[in-house]
C-alpha cells in the first residue's frame, strides 16, 4: 500500500513539473469553490498575456504555474509553499483575497523572492509591514472606496448606510469610504464572510434608517445576490446603491440575463474601465473579447498587467531573473504600457494612480458594461504609504 | 427601535425558520425512523437548487422548475438511499457520519463538474418580484411572503401525511418499533426509500426556493445543514412538530440577534465593546440555546414517544 | 502490548515505516531534492497528535466527538493571541494554551457528557461551532482572516530555539511519540480498563459502583489538552492561525483519520493521518476535481474496510 502510494507520489511529482522553463512564475488564484469564476477570468487574462508576449520575456521561455488557494487563507498559504519550496518558481504573483495574501506573503518574502499582488491590497502590507520584495500592481484596498466617498460628497449624499463583509478587505473598504465621506454614517453592518448570503435582517435595518445612499462591497458571486435582494426589498427606487468591486464584467451579464434593468445607471469608482482610452487597454480588451467572447473584469485587467509588469522588469535585467536587486529597481520604475495608462510606483510599492467614476450602461451591441467618467481622484496615493519606512 | 422594524425582522426570522424547517423535516424523519445520521442531506438541498434551477432556466418558468424538481429529487433521493445509505442502517452512527461526509465531497465535486464553479442564478417570475405593502407602514418582499406560505402549506401537508394517512401510520409504526412493523408485513425497505425520497424532496425544495434570493452555489447546503441539525436536536429527534417549533424559534432568535443585539448590549456596555461583542454573541446565540436546552432536556423539547 | 511486539504483522510494519519516515524525512527529503516534504510531514505529525487524542476518547471510550478540532483552534489561538500582544515566551504561552484547553474541555465535557449517542455527536459539534463563530467575529484577532504569528514560542535558552526548523520538526516528532506513549499508559491502566468496560457495557460498570461520568470527563479533558498541544505546535509550525482550523469539516477529517488508520489501535491514528493527508496532497496536485475520487474513497473505506488500515492488514485470526 505504502509503496504504491509513494509510487503515485513520484508519478504525480513528475506530472506536476514539465520540462523546466527559464523563468517560472507562480500564479495563485481561486480555481475551485464558487468564486473560481474570478480565478478563471484571471487565468484567461494571463493566458492572453502569454500569447501577446509569445511565451517569452527577454528571449527566455516563461512558464506559468497556477495554484489554487481554495478561497481559504490556510490553503492559500500551503499552495504558496508548494510553489516556493517544491516548484521553485522565480516570482510569485496573483492573489485575489487580502486574507490569503496576508497569510501567504511571509512564505515568499522569507525565501527572498519577489511577490506581486494582482488584486489584494491589504493595509498592513502598504504601511508598517511593507517589504522591499513586495509589489502591488492593482491598488491599495482603501483607495477605491476613498474615491467613492468623494463621489458621494459630489452627488450630495448626506447620510450613508454601510453593508460589507467582515474580513480584511471589507474592513478596509468601509474604512476608506469613512475617510473621505463628509456626511453622516447612519448605520454599519459587517456580515459573516463568506457564508452569509441572505441579508434580510440588514436590509430591513437599512429601510428603517432611511439613508440617502447605501455603500456596499461584495466581490464575486455574493455581489449579484446582494443587489438582487436589495431590489426585492423594494429599496432600489428609494435609496441609490453605491458599490466598489461588486458590479463587474462577471456579474453584469448575469444581471442582463435576469433582466434587472435597475442596475443600469448605478455608479461606482475604479482605477480602470474596459473603455479607458489608451493603446495597451484597447489591445487587451479587444483581444480578450475576441478570444473569450466577453468583457474582461478588472481582475483580468490586473492579471494581464501583472504579466506585462514582470516582463518589463525581466527585460531590464536582460533575462537574469536571479538579479533580485536589478529586478526590484526595475519594478520600482514600473516602466511599461499599463492598461490603466500612466502611473508611478509609490515608496511602499503600491501604485499612485487615478480613480475614475464608472456608470453601468449598455454598449453599442446591447451588452451591459460600464462607461468611464471623469477622474474623481488624480495621482492618488494610499493613506498608509507614510507608515512605510522605505 | 420602532415596531415596523421589529415586525419586519420577525418576518425575516420566520422566513429563515421556514427554510430550516424544510431541511429539518426530512432530516428528522430519516433520523427518527431509520436512525441514520445523514450529513449528505445538505447535498440534497444543493442538488435541488441546481436541478430545479436548470429546469427553470430551460423551460423559462420558475414554477415548472419547482414542479419538476419534485419527482427528480424523489428519484435522486431514493437512488442514493438504495445504492449507499441502505447498507449503513445496521452500522453505528460513526460510520453514518463518515460515509455521508464522503458523499458530501463527492456531490460537491460532481456538481462542480456538471455546472461549473460559478453556480447558478435563477430569476424570479414577474409576479413574485418586488415588495408589497402590508399596512401599518410595513412593506415586505412578495417572494419572501411566498416562501412563508409555501413552508406553512408543506408543514400542514406533512402533518396530514403523518397523522392521517396509511403511509403516515406506517412511518409512525416504523419509527416506534421497526421489528414489530416488519413482522406485521410492512415492506420496510420500500418504506425507508420513500421516506428518504420525501426528505430529499423537502430539502431540494428548500434549496430551490432560496436560490432566487441567494443564487445556487456549490456547498450551499452545508451551513444550512449544521443549523438544521441544531434544530432537530433542539426539537427532539424524530419529531416533526418539534422540528417545526425549533426551526421557527431558531430562525427568529438568529435574526433578532443579528438585528438588535448590538443595540441591546449598548444598554450595559460602552459603545466599542458593544459593537464588537454584538456580532460575536449573535452568531453564537443559537448554539448557546442548543447547549442550554440539551443541558436541561438531554433529548430535546419533544422527545418522540417510544424512543428509549 | 501485542501490536508493538509482533513485528511480523503487516499493520505494525506499516507503523514502523511511517514512524521511521517521520524520523528521517528532514534528512531524506532535501537529499532527494524535495525539501517541501519536510513541511508536509511536520504538518502530518501535528494532525497525527490530534488524531491520537481523539482516538483516546472515541476509540477507547466510545465518545464520538464531532467537535474535536476546536481544541486545535484553542491551543493555536492561545499562542496567536499572546504573540499578538507581544508575549512570546514559551513559559507563558504553553501553560496558557494548555490551561485554556483544560478549562474549555472540562466545561464542554461536563455539558455534553450528559447526553448519549447522536445527541453527544451533535452537542460537541454545536459547542465547537460556537467557538468557531466566536473566532470568526473576533475582529481584533483578524476575524476570518486569521492571525500571522511573527515569532515562534521563545524558550529563552540558546540551545533550543523553535525558530530553527530542525528543532521545530523534532519537537513535534517528540510530542507525537509522547502522545502515543501517554495513550498506551492510560489504556493499560485501571483508568483505561474502566473506560473500555464503560464503552462496552456502561450499566454493568455503574452497577459495581464506579461513576462512569467522572472517568469519561477525565478522559475528555486529557484528550482536549493533548489536542490543544497539537494546536499550539501547529500555530508555531505554520506561524499562522485562522478560524478554519476549528471549523466542523476539520473535526470530520480528524474522525476520519482515526477510523482510516484503525480505531482503538495505538498507532492507527498516526497511519490514518499519514495516509489521509498524503492522499489529499497527491490527489490535489493531480486534479482540482480530486474530491470526486476522495469522497467515494471515504465511503468505500467505511463500507468495506471496517477496522481501517490496521484491520485490513491484520490477519483475521489474530484480531482481538
Amino acid at each position: 500500500m505504502l509503496k504504491k502510494l509513494l509510487g503515485t507520489a513520484a508519478v504525480a511529482t513528475l506530472l506536476a513539473s514539465p520540462a523546466a522553463a527559464d523563468i517560472k512564475i507562480g500564479f495563485v488564484t481561486t480555481l475551485t469553490t464558487p468564486v473560481a469564476v474570478i480565478g478563471k477570468d484571471m487565468r484567461d487574462a494571463v493566458e492572453l498575456a502569454m500569447e501577446h508576449i509569445g511565451g517569452k520575456m527577454s528571449g527566455e521561455d516563461v512558464e506559468i504555474v497556477y495554484a489554487d488557494d481554495e478561497f481559504n487563507s490556510q490553503k492559500g498559504k500551503q499552495a504558496t509553499e508548494r510553489l516556493v519550496l517544491r516548484d521553485d518558481v522565480d516570482i510569485v504573483a496573483g492573489y485575489i483575497w487580502s486574507n490569503v495574501l496576508l497569510a501567504s506573503a511571509p512564505v515568499v518574502l522569507n525565501a527572498n523572492k519577489i511577490l506581486i499582488s494582482a488584486n489584494a491590497g491589504p493595509s498592513p502590507l502598504a504601511g508598517a509591514q511593507c517589504n522591499a520584495n513586495f509589489f502591488n500592481i492593482a491598488w491599495q484596498n482603501d483607495q477605491t472606496p476613498m474615491a467613492l466617498g468623494e463621489l458621494l460628497n459630489q452627488q450630495g449624499v448626506k447620510s450613508l448606510y454601510l453593508v460589507a463583509p467582515n474580513y480584511a478587505a471589507g474592513q478596509n473598504m468601509v474604512a476608506g469610504v469613512e475617510r473621505t465621506f463628509k456626511g453622516k454614517v447612519v448605520g454599519k453592518d459587517m456580515t459573516v464572510w463568506p457564508s452569509q448570503r441572505d441579508w434580510s435582517a440588514e436590509l430591513s435595518k437599512v429601510k428603517a434608517a432611511k439613508p440617502d445612499g447605501v455603500f456596499t462591497f461584495y466581490p464575486g458571486p455574493a455581489g449579484p445576490a446582494f443587489i438582487k435582494q436589495y431590489q426585492q426589498a423594494g429599496l432600489e427606487g428609494d435609496v441609490p446603491l453605491y458599490s466598489v468591486y461588486t458590479l463587474d464584467s462577471i456579474s453584469l451579464p448575469l444581471f442582463q440575463k435576469a433582466g434587472m434593468e435597475t442596475v443600469l445607471g448605478t455608479k461606482m469608482t475604479q482605477f480602470w474601465a474596459p473603455d479607458l482610452d489608451n493603446a495597451a487597454n484597447k489591445k487587451f480588451v479587444g483581444d480578450f473579447r475576441k478570444k473569450y467572447g466577453r468583457y474582461p473584469s478588472f481582475y483580468a485587467a490586473q492579471s494581464y498587467d501583472s504579466i506585462m509588469y514582470i516582463k518589463s522588469a525581466v527585460e531590464a535585467v536582460s533575462g537574469d531573473i536571479g538579479n533580485i536587486d536589478g529586478m526590484r529597481a526595475a519594478l520600482e520604475k514600473a516602466d511599461f504600457d499599463s492598461i490603466r495608462g500612466d502611473f508611478t510606483m509609490g515608496n511602499n510599492h503600491f501604485p499612485i494612480q487615478n480613480f475614475y467614476e464608472r456608470t453601468v450602461v449598455k454598449d453599442a451591441d446591447g451588452n451591459w458594461t460600464t462607461a468611464v467618467g471623469r477622474a474623481v481622484l488624480t495621482n492618488h496615493q494610499d493613506p498608509y504609504a507614510s507608515q512605510c519606512k522605505m | 427601535m420602532d415596531y415596523v422594524l421589529l415586525i419586519e425582522q420577525f418576518l425575516n426570522g420566520f422566513q429563515l425558520g421556514i427554510i430550516l424547517f424544510l431541511m429539518a423535516a426530512g432530516l428528522t424523519l430519516v433520523f427518527g425512523i431509520m436512525d441514520l445520521v445523514n450529513l449528505a442531506h445538505g447535498s440534497m438541498f444543493m442538488i435541488g437548487a441546481f436541478v430545479g434551477g436548470t429546469i427553470a432556466a430551460v423551460t423559462g418558468s420558475f414554477v415548472i422548475g419547482v414542479v419538476l424538481m419534485i419527482p427528480a429529487m424523489l428519484l435522486i433521493g431514493m437512488a442514493v438511499e438504495m445504492t449507499t445509505l441502505r447498507t449503513l442502517y445496521p452500522r453505528d452512527h460513526l460510520d453514518h457520519v463518515l460515509a455521508t461526509f464522503g458523499l458530501i465531497l463527492f456531490f460537491n465535486a460532481a456538481t462542480r463538474l456538471i455546472w461549473g464553479p460559478e453556480g447558478l442564478v435563477v430569476p424570479l417570475p414577474d409576479f413574485l418580484e418586488g415588495s408589497v405593502a402590508l399596512g401599518i407602514g410595513i412593506t415586505y418582499p412578495v417572494y419572501r411572503i411566498m416562501i412563508i406560505v409555501v413552508g406553512l402549506l408543506v408543514a400542514l401537508g406533512l402533518y396530514v401525511l403523518v397523522a392521517k394517512t396509511r403511509i403516515g401510520m406506517l412511518i409512525r409504526a416504523g419509527a416506534s418499533n421497526r421489528t414489530m412493523a416488519g413482522a406485521l408485513g410492512v415492506n420496510i425497505p420500500m418504506l425507508f426509500s420513500v421516506v428518504f425520497g420525501i426528505g430529499a424532496v423537502l430539502a431540494g425544495l428548500a434549496g430551490l426556493i432560496i436560490t432566487p434570493i441567494t443564487a445556487a452555489q456549490i456547498g450551499m447546503g452545508e451551513d444550512v445543514l449544521i443549523l438544521a441539525f441544531v434544530v432537530i436536536v433542539i426539537g427532539g429527534i424524530g419529531s416533526i412538530r418539534g422540528a417545526f417549533i425549533a426551526s421557527i424559534v431558531t430562525g427568529v432568535i438568529d435574526t433578532m440577534g443579528r438585528s438588535f443585539l448590538d443595540v441591546f448590549l449598548l444598554l450595559f456596555l460602552p459603545e466599542n465593546a458593544a459593537e464588537s461583542a454584538g456580532p460575536a454573541l449573535s452568531s453564537m446565540m443559537i448554539y448557546i440555546l442548543m447547549a442550554a436546552i440539551l443541558f436541561f432536556r438531554p433529548q430535546g423539547l419533544f422527545p418522540p414517544k417510544g424512543a428509549q | 502490548m501485542k501490536d508493538v511486539i509482533d513485528l511480523k504483522s503487516p499493520a505494525n510494519i506499516l507503523t514502523i515505516i511511517v514512524v521511521g519516515l517521520c524520523a528521517v524525512v528532514p534528512f531524506l527529503a532535501p537529499a532527494l531534492g524535495e525539501p517541501f516534504y519536510v513541511i508536509v510531514f511536520a504538518r502530518i505529525m501535528v494532525w497525527a497528535i490530534a488524531a491520537v487524542s481523539l482516538n483516546l476518547i472515541m476509540g477507547y471510550g466510545g465518545m464520538i466527538s464531532f467537535g474535536h478540532a476546536v481544541y486545535l483552534g484553542i491551543g493555536a489561538y492561545a499562542i496567536g493571541i499572546l504573540a499578538f500582544h507581544g508575549v512570546t515566551s514559551a513559559w507563558i504561552q504553553w501553560p496558557v494554551a494548555i490551561g485554556a484547553c483544560a478549562v474549555i474541555s472540562l466545561i464542554f465535557g461536563a455539558i455534553s457528557l450528559r447526553t448519549r449517542g447522536v445527541y453527544f455527536i451533535m452537542i460537541t459539534l454545536a459547542l465547537a461551532q460556537m467557538l468557531f463563530f466566536l473566532s470568526v467575529s473576533a475582529e481584533r484577532y483578524g476575524s476570518d482572516d486569521g492571525l500571522n504569528i511573527l515569532a515562534r514560542s521563545d524558550f529563552g535558552v540558546s540551545f533550543f530555539s523553535l525558530e530553527d526548523n530542525m528543532t521545530m520538526y523534532y519537537t513535534i516528532f517528540a510530542f507525537l511519540l509522547a502522545s502515543v506513549f501517554v495513550s498506551w499508559k492510560l489504556v493499560h491502566s485501571r483508568f483505561g480498563v474502566v473506560m473500555r468496560a464503560a464503552k462496552s457495557n456502561e450499566t454493568r460498570v455503574q452497577a459495581v459502583g464506579v461513576s462512569t461520568y467522572r472517568y469519561r470527563l477525565t478522559a475528555f479533558v486529557i484528550a482536549g489538552v493533548m489536542c490543544g498541544i497539537a494546536g499550539l505546535l501547529q500555530a508555531n509550525l505554520e506561524r499562522f492561525v485562522s478560524p478554519d482550523m476549528m471549523n466542523w469539516p476539520r473535526s470530520g477529517e480528524l474522525i476520519f483519520m482515526v477510523v482510516l488508520g484503525g480505531m482503538s489501535t495505538l498507532f492507527g491514528p498516526v497511519t490514518g493521518a499519514f495516509v489521509f493527508l498524503m492522499l489529499s496532497e497527491i490527489l490535489s496536485t493531480w486534479t482540482i476535481h480530486w474530491h470526486i475520487i476522495f469522497g467515494p474513497f471515504l465511503v468505500l473505506i467505511v463500507l468495506f474496510a471496517r477496522g481501517g488500515i490496521a484491520g485490513l492488514l491484520t490477519p483475521r485470526a489474530s484480531r482481538e
